[in-house]
């Protein structure tokens, strides 16, 4: 019912920018996957050796899980795992200058008003973007509180007892076929502990400590917020970013202790030839409050479903979304709240906006088990279609046993008014210019809740998407 | 996966339906050969086809309890001496166009249509007599839609086995009245019925239909697969009515299928109380400009009761419009499963598409499954669709009790105003009243049992 036949003629290999990869390093492991390429990986790392068995042991549950193309996008069997490199060190990170990057790209940053020297590093220029400074300066600054807020090998490594505990708990190897990929390969990433009662004033940015890793192929973050803690986390910037590779699979796992609150801002715009699959999930105790705020535009294939499981009495979930597609892109995005314990709430808030052929889906899952009393959900989907050929669905899955709780889910699909239109029309607007300011009032109730900047880069980017499509 | 689904994947159809397949074509061996060698093709692709499965999404959340069709008999009749008795008790409506009563497949009363209508060209004959008559259009129209909600193998098996059943053709521009019903009883217990309803409405033509499907035993099990398909014509206006009540041990199927011409309006109702597994599929096929099509069910289970119900609304034509209303109120440890999708194509601009259900969980143990979806493919459209799955509102009771009247009177007063909304689009008062005392029958039995 869900599924498209998949698009035949698509080269996996890169096709934007010419990369050559040095061939005969010393740990070289070469495209594909095997327990060579984890020993390599773990070798690089200097890992412990319960991360390369936790490493080789997800490498089997990998190999023996299909792709869950029975209700998924059969686009997911275009991807050649053959051919992806999993682990490049930062000798093999593929080069291009200046000149090889796309005017269009060029022009976009230009038009997003991206930093100079930050323009080198989304363009693939530059596989080290210079943020020691900054990372050192934040890290100082939380670190003062009590703060932890490193990469996952050195998490894993230098604070076992904190990492150890709730690694792989929330989202298990086996969770599906990416999250036990990314067990197996994963690298980057941030690890974050907040200890009890700490409020981070500032929002902690993966911006500022991307530059020690191959950046956001397979990354794996987990946040730990303790007890009456509270920490907003940023991933990701609008800009277009032409990273190295075809295929990233994170998993993020957020744990909030009782009473704690965790924001997880996500804002991506992959390259049109991007398969972006992402497993990511809280776990929420008594009292706490997790939001994930997310926001996705570009990339050939996004899957990401936030997940919250609302393990003690009264905790919060909320997953707010918007979701861009173009042309020749598939948005499949949405949410799973798992209500665990009694009077826990969840809110969904998913818009979707298709333009050309692109294709918007929401994908969700609100499950409230019985014995149960006082959980209450609210989920909303309102998906905007530009064009006449632009594809949005909507595909919730609801369970609720006992009667004592309640849950409310709407959807809605709609164009832009040509009312407004012409009444901006009249009012000396162009018509591309009157189509942009009526997508940009429709998810403008949640880019609101975004932090300033990403939500003045959001309004920017809109535009950008919008233009050509009318007329 | 269930553990109770003991039938193998494929292939291995089980011995005592194969010996009952065969039975079956000697029964109705003076039967048309074209319609033989249909049925023989129709087995062959049943056994080809595999089982459902959880894994498939249109079976998603379905607990796929009691499909070992080996335990059922697939030949079974009525005894004579019980016929009297079954057609008394066929008193939905008392006024009709034409009725005909079925127990265990075999036509045991038929009400034909007045001379009148005859002469204005309607056709109400039972299936078996039409295949010599009326071949051509049951040639055309016979299954003609396939099912497309995940019951291929069980319309497969319908074709098979099917006995019973009517076809129903309203010439062009014919209007009537009063309502054509067909009854169709489960007498004998372990028995199977296969009700089929055919309804071809020709331009402008009207009619109203009701299929009505009992147990001679509320408590002896039985196996049901029917279907029935709707066609309307230009500008054609059908109300069709189903009223399921088979046994509370029964193991149902009934799929619905409709297809609308041009500016054809067609309204379908649905009411289900019986079955200890019960699955509906629901497909409109929106085919023609500027129609419109309303479905409606109201299903009430209790027990250890399961309703699964899917529901497409496929629009291809432009204009058109559709409005589904799907209700279920849980008592006990019962389920329900409602999965919606509105598929909106490329060319189907200006389409106007809802989708609402309604769950009402009257008890901590009941489970509502909501799976309501949409495709849409065209960007000059309204859809939408709402899913809501609540208990009895506090706010409401309490001005019921606040009135003095009685926590159970003003329980039943609220749950049969949520039962309201869909019973009070029964254009046919006197059915609409039994509906209501069949629920109410239901409620007080489940009562006296707890």
């Amino acid at each position: 019912m869900s599924t498209t036949a998949p698009t035949p003629s698509f080269d996996l290999n890169r096709d934007i920018g010419d990369f050559s990869y040095p061939e005969s390093h010393k740990f070289d492991a070469g495209a594909g996957l095997s327990e060579r390429t984890i020993d390599y990986i773990c070798d690089v790392k200097g890992e412990d050796d319960w991360i390369r068995a936790f490493r080789k042991k997800a490498l089997q549950v990998f190999l023996s899980k299909p792709l869950p193309t029975h209700w998924a996008s059969r686009d997911l069997e275009t991807i050649n795992f053959d051919k992806i490199r999993y682990y490049l060190s930062s000798g093999q990170q593929p080069k291009r200058t200046w000149n090889e990057v796309p005017d269009d790209i060029k022009q976009t940053f230009e038009r997003l008003g991206i930093p100079e020297n930050e323009r080198k590093f989304l363009a693939g220029v530059e596989a080290q973007f210079d943020s020691e400074a900054a990372y050192s300066n934040i890290k100082e600054a939380v670190g003062k509180q009590g703060v932890i807020f490193v990469g996952s090998t050195e998490g894993l490594m230098k604070h076992p007892e904190i990492f150890r505990k709730f690694f792989g708990k929330v989202i298990p190897t086996g969770d599906n076929k990416f999250s036990a990929l990314n067990s197996a390969v994963f690298s980057g990433g941030s690890f974050i502990y907040v200890p009890p009662g700490v409020k981070v004033k500032h929002p902690l940015q993966a911006y500022f400590r991307i530059n020690a890793e191959n950046f956001g192929q397979f990354e794996r973050t987990l946040i730990i917020a303790d007890e009456g803690s509270e920490v907003t986390y940023m991933e990701g910037c609008t800009a277009p970013k032409f990273g190295t590779a075809t295929l990233h699979s994170a998993v993020v796992e957020l744990v909030a202790l009782k009473g704690a609150k965790i924001e997880y801002i996500t804002v991506q715009n992959w390259s049109a030839n991007v398969f972006n699959l992402v497993t990511k999930r809280a776990m929420a105790e008594e009292e706490a409050v997790v939001k994930w705020i997310d926001c996705n535009i570009g990339s050939r294939l996004t899957m990401k479903y936030p997940g919250v499981v609302l393990k003690g009495r009264k905790a919060r979930g909320e997953v707010l979304s918007i979701a861009l597609a173009n042309d020749g892109q598939h948005q499949d995005t949405g949410a799973k709240m798992i209500h665990a314990a009694d009077e826990t709430t969840s809110n969904i808030i998913s818009k979707s906006i298709s333009i050309g052929q692109g294709r918007s889906s929401y994908r969700g899952m609100v499950h409230i088990p019985k014995h149960l009393s006082g959980c209450k959900n609210n989920t909303e989907c309102d998906a905007l279609l530009i064009n006449t050929n632009s594809r949005t669905d909507t595909y919730p899955a609801i369970t609720v046993r006992g009667n004592r709780n309640s849950v409310q889910h709407e959807a809605s699909v709609s164009k832009v008014s040509a009312d407004q239109i012409f009444y901006m029309q009249q009012r000396g607007l162009s018509e591309a210019e009157a189509m942009s300011l009526s997508v940009n009032g429709f998810v403008n109730d949640l880019t609101r809740q975004f932090p300033m900047e990403y939500s003045v880069e959001l309004k920017r980017l809109i535009d950008l998407e919008m233009e050509g499509s009318v007329g | 996966m269930s553990s109770t689904l003991q039938a193998p994947a494929t292939g291995a159809t089980p011995a005592s339906l194969e010996a009952a397949f065969a039975r079956h074509l000697e029964e109705c061996r003076q039967l048309p050969d074209w319609w033989l060698e249909m049925k023989r093709s129709a087995f062959e692709r049943y056994r080809s086809l595999p089982m459902p499965s959880r894994k498939d999404q249109s079976w998603r959340f379905s607990r796929l309890r009691g499909l070992e069709l080996d335990r059922f008999d697939f030949n079974s009749t009525t005894p004579a001496a019980d016929h009297a008795g079954l057609i008394a008790r066929s008193n939905l409506v008392s006024r009709t166009a034409g009725s005909m009563v079925f127990s265990d497949d075999r036509l045991i009363h038929n009400q034909p249509v007045a001379a009148e209508l005859a002469a204005q060209g309607v056709v109400w004959e039972p299936i078996a007599d039409a295949l010599q008559q009326h071949r051509e259009l049951l040639q055309e129209y016979f299954m003609a839609q396939d099912p497309r909600l995940g019951s291929e193998k069980f319309a497969a098996l319908h074709t098979a086995f099917v006995n019973a059943g009517c076809l129903l053709y309203i010439p062009k521009g014919v209007e009537v009245e009063l309502p054509f019903i067909a009854y169709h009883w489960a007498s004998v217990a372990g028995g199977t019925v296969l009700p089929h309803t055919l309804v071809i409405a020709e331009e402008s033509a009207r009619l109203t239909l009701v299929d009505a499907f009992f147990a001679a035993d509320r408590s002896a099990p039985h196996f049901a697969c029917g279907f029935n398909h709707i066609f309307a014509g230009d500008n054609a206006e059908v109300q069709y009515y189903s009223l399921q009540d088979w046994s509370r041990r029964a193991v149902g199927f009934q799929i619905n299928s409709l297809v609308t011409g041009r500016d054809a309006r067609i309204k379908s109702l649905g009411i289900n109380t019986g079955c200890s597994h019960f699955r509906g599929e629901h497909q409109s096929l929106l085919q023609g400009a500027g129609s419109h099509v309303d479905m409606f069910s109201l299903s009430v289970a209790s027990g250890e009761q399961e309703m699964d119900q899917r529901t497409l609304q496929r629009h291809l034509a432009p204009n058109a419009t559709s409005d589904l209303l799907f209700k279920n109120a849980l008592s006990d440890a019962s389920r329900t499963i409602f999965s919606g999708l509105i598929e909106v194509a490329e060319a189907a601009q200006q389409t106007d598409a809802y989708q609402t259900n309604r769950n009402l969980l009257l008890s901590p143990e009941a489970e509502a499954n909501s799976l309501p979806g949409l495709e849409i493919h065209a960007n000059d459209v309204k859809c939408s669709h709402g899913a809501t799955t609540g208990q009895i509102d506090e706010s409401e009771m309490f001005y019921m009790l606040s009135r003095g009247i009685p926590l159970n009177k003003a329980r039943e007063l609220l749950v049969f105003g949520f039962f309201e909304e869909v019973i009070g689009n029964i254009d046919e008062d006197e059915m609409a009243d039994n509906v209501r005392a069949l629920i109410e029958r239901k409620f007080h039995e489940d009562a006296s049992a707890q």
